[in-house]
């Protein structure tokens, strides 16, 4: 009896439409775009699809299976022209990925060099870095790829006059020829144990670190750490009766055969995206650098830390949290740009893929997408992996 | 409900506009007032700027030919310079109204790119250009070479065939354009420039030295060239094929640049008579003016003539007649009859 209601109460606030109900009005409105944009992109796919249909371009990934029938000059997985089309799609990513990862590399350590040699003290080094910097950001990329590649070129002799060092090293228009090691099954023991040093010296700066926290005390890391990713792996080689053999470059015939080659194509778009890249972080880092008070060097001068400590405990922690963002955008644009490799012949995602697999098949649609789909995974990865880095080093609020 | 009405609504909208057909290229190109022609971005004797950006060469003068049969003028044509890799997706994409491109007709290309080849205005084959001062005489010594290649052509393909089916090694170094693949043949990067053999001929004239490069004796594949048109469209189709055949039978019927006003006037021969539109089903089916074969020899030239001044011994490549001849002098290039 009590949880009868009194029948007044039901019909308390008077009958809305359902349309004016505030709540389905908002869902209502949201589907409403969210539909209208599906159907754009349904509509846009259709029209595509069928404009291609219409015109008899042929669609679908199945020319992925097809063999490819095309020599690519540098692939770091197995490729001969009996592969398929999607293999070229990964000898280009992996191309891609090396120069990138490389140029990124070089133009963080040219950058960060440049970019305190300017803040440098010593006139001669500041206006170095200051040219440096104004001569090659102001030059288009491009311009400076194909300068380094075609000045490289002329500058280089041919392979049969090929610059050496003790036989074992030659330089020539063809690229730089080195001694590739071939190891020996014994030499894994020697990559187990190097392997374990990595880790190991993690573990103890880590702990040393901690160490120093709590107590002060200092401990050696730098030393013990040499000692176990180099030392110790080298006394393995020692001890196993040093397994591993070295094949040499020889002439042959046109060109050397044998060893490890690294082709101009690469050296001059590395040369070039990082060289250009650096220019910019450099600026940075000196942006950075500056960000940081001068009073925490006097504060930290005043504790009685040294000027290289100061820098390093204190200036440079600091300033990271005003470099990492912008040097996302570097690393993010060096490897965008990497896709200029197409002028000069190094085998890329874009010259390869996008490229001759395009022009071969004619599947433009198909493999744009991919391309695009690849660069944005890329710079996508990229970005989170410095956004962590940010977050890790940015001013903890308490 | 109203804006359930007006969601159908453009449900509605967007469903009909899918079926909307392609204009035909014919009547675009008469209502733009010019025919947009894609060339090579630089390939003497088949399409190449001068110094004032006036394009000239066997491919150009197909583009010229076009634009001649449909407006009677053959200065109302633009080019639009491609690369290899470029040309197909831009007359895919309807940017472009012909491809005259030095491009050779395949089955993939002419299957499934929806393109359809219009002609050969050249008979080709791939050769190699080697320096030299490298020794070799035959492409059976090329083992080991490192061949400079433009991408995206059959040439990739052949070059491929060939050292696989011979069992040699070769490095291909691929370079997006002509221009970069003669720098860098000439720095040395490479052994070898292969291409069709009237490019080497015609690349060989940009080096630097170009008495210190020979071109190979072997032809290794075969390489119709001719211009390229959209799939679908059957009028535009015609005109193309036929303003190239134009130039050929105007050779066969021995009808110049110089004696077609002349041989309009007095010519009681009816296939010339034909040719000229004087007789027979003139331009009717094609959709243009009864002059139109007329304007092509007029302002063109017979295909001899576009031969002779671009490519041929009238030109710095200076390269032979040979398979480019006419059928009845011993060559490919023939004409179905005009009737």
């Amino acid at each position: 009896m009590t949880e009868k209601k009194p029948t007044a109460a039901a019909p308390s606030a008077p009958k809305t439409p359902i349309w004016n109900n505030p709540t389905f009005r908002s869902v209502a409105f949201q589907a409403i775009v969210l539909m209208s944009v599906a159907a754009f992109f349904v509509y846009i796919a259709n029209n595509t699809l069928t404009n291609m249909a219409q015109r008899g371009i042929a669609t679908g990934f199945g020319f992925l299976d097809l063999q490819a029938g095309f020599g690519i000059l540098m692939s770091l997985i197995e490729y001969d022209e009996t592969h398929t089309y999607g293999r070229t799609f990964f000898v280009g990513l992996f191309n891609t990925l090396l120069v990138s990862f490389l140029g990124i590399f070089f133009a963080t350590l040219l950058g960060f060099i440049i970019g305190i040699g300017r803040l440098s003290r010593n006139w001669l080094i500041a206006r170095v870095a200051a040219a440096y910097i104004e001569i090659f950001r102001n030059i288009p990329l491009l311009l400076q790829i194909l300068f380094w590649y075609f000045a490289v070129l002329s500058a280089l002799p041919s392979p049969r006059n090929s610059l050496s060092l003790l036989d074992l090293f030659f330089l020539n228009v063809r690229g730089l020829y080195l001694p590739a090691p071939q190891p020996e099954p014994a030499f894994t023991a020697v990559s187990v144990v190097f392997a374990l040093g990595t880790i190991s010296s993690f573990f103890v700066a880590r702990w040393a670190h901690k160490r120093q926290d709590l107590t002060g005390q200092q401990f050696p890391v730098l030393l013990t750490v040499l000692g176990l990713i180099i030392g110790l792996p080298i006394l393995v080689f020692a001890v196993t009766g040093f397994p591993l053999t070295w094949d040499m470059p020889r002439l042959q015939g046109f060109n050397f055969r044998g060893g490890l080659s690294v082709i101009p194509e690469l050296v001059a778009l590395l040369l070039a995206l990082s060289i250009y890249t650096a220019a910019f972080i450099a600026e940075i880092v000196r942006a950075g650098i500056l960000a940081v008070s001068h009073g925490q060097t006097e504060a930290s001068f005043a504790l009685g830390l040294r000027p290289t400590l100061t820098l390093r405990l204190v200036v440079i922690p600091q300033a990271f949290r005003v470099i990492i963002p912008p040097l996302t955008s570097q690393y993010l644009n060096l490897t965008k740009n990497s896709s200029l490799a197409t002028a000069v012949g190094y085998p890329d995602l874009v010259a390869v893929w996008a490229g001759t697999t395009l022009n071969q098949t004619g599947q433009a649609v198909e493999i744009i997408l991919m391309t695009m789909a690849v660069y944005l995974t890329i710079s996508l990865v990229i970005s989170m992996f410095m956004n962590w880095y940010n977050k890790k080093t940015a001013l903890v609020e308490r | 409900m109203k804006t359930l009405k007006s969601l159908a609504a453009s449900v509605v909208l967007l469903t009909l506009s899918i079926a909307v057909a392609q204009a035909a290229t014919l009547d675009t190109v008469k209502q733009r007032g010019h025919v947009q022609c894609g060339v090579n971005t630089g390939l003497p004797g088949f399409s190449f700027p001068d110094d004032r950006g006036k394009w000239s060469g066997l491919d150009v003068d197909v583009c010229r030919a076009i634009a001649a049969a449909v407006f009677g003028d053959a200065g109302n044509v633009k080019f639009t310079p491609l690369t290899a890799k470029e040309r197909f997706t831009a007359l895919q994409s309807g940017e472009i109204d012909v491809l005259s491109r030095n491009t050779t007709w395949t089955t993939t290309r002419d299957t499934s790119l929806g393109l359809n080849f219009a002609g050969v205005n050249y008979y080709d084959g791939q050769g190699f250009m080697v320096k030299k001062s490298l020794g070799v005489n035959s492409a059976k010594d090329l083992g080991g070479a490192s061949v400079c290649i433009q991408a995206g052509t059959t040439t990739e393909l052949n070059l491929a065939d060939y050292f696989r089916s011979r069992n040699m090694k070769y490095t291909p170094i691929t370079y997006d354009k002509a221009a970069e693949t003669v720098a860098g043949f000439d720095a040395g990067r490479c052994d070898v420039l292969t291409s069709d053999q009237s490019q080497l001929y015609a690349l060989r004239i940009q080096l630097k030295d170009p008495g210190g490069a020979i071109v190979l004796p072997e032809v290794i594949s075969k390489e119709p060239l001719g211009p390229v048109v959209r799939q679908g469209d059957d009028q535009w189709f015609n005109v193309v094929k036929w303003s190239l055949f134009a130039m050929l039978e105007a050779e066969d019927m021995g009808v110049d640049s110089k004696n077609v006003d002349d041989m309009k006037a007095n010519s009681k021969n009816p296939a010339v008579r034909r040719l000229l539109g004087l007789e027979g089903i003139g331009g009717k089916g094609l959709g243009l003016p009864n002059e139109w074969a007329y304007n092509i020899v007029k302002m063109v030239g017979n295909y001899a003539e576009a031969f002779d001044r671009n490519v041929g011994t009238g030109s710095k490549l200076n390269i032979a007649r040979g398979i480019n001849a006419l059928w009845k002098d011993g060559g490919l290039q023939y004409a179905p009859p005009f009737r």
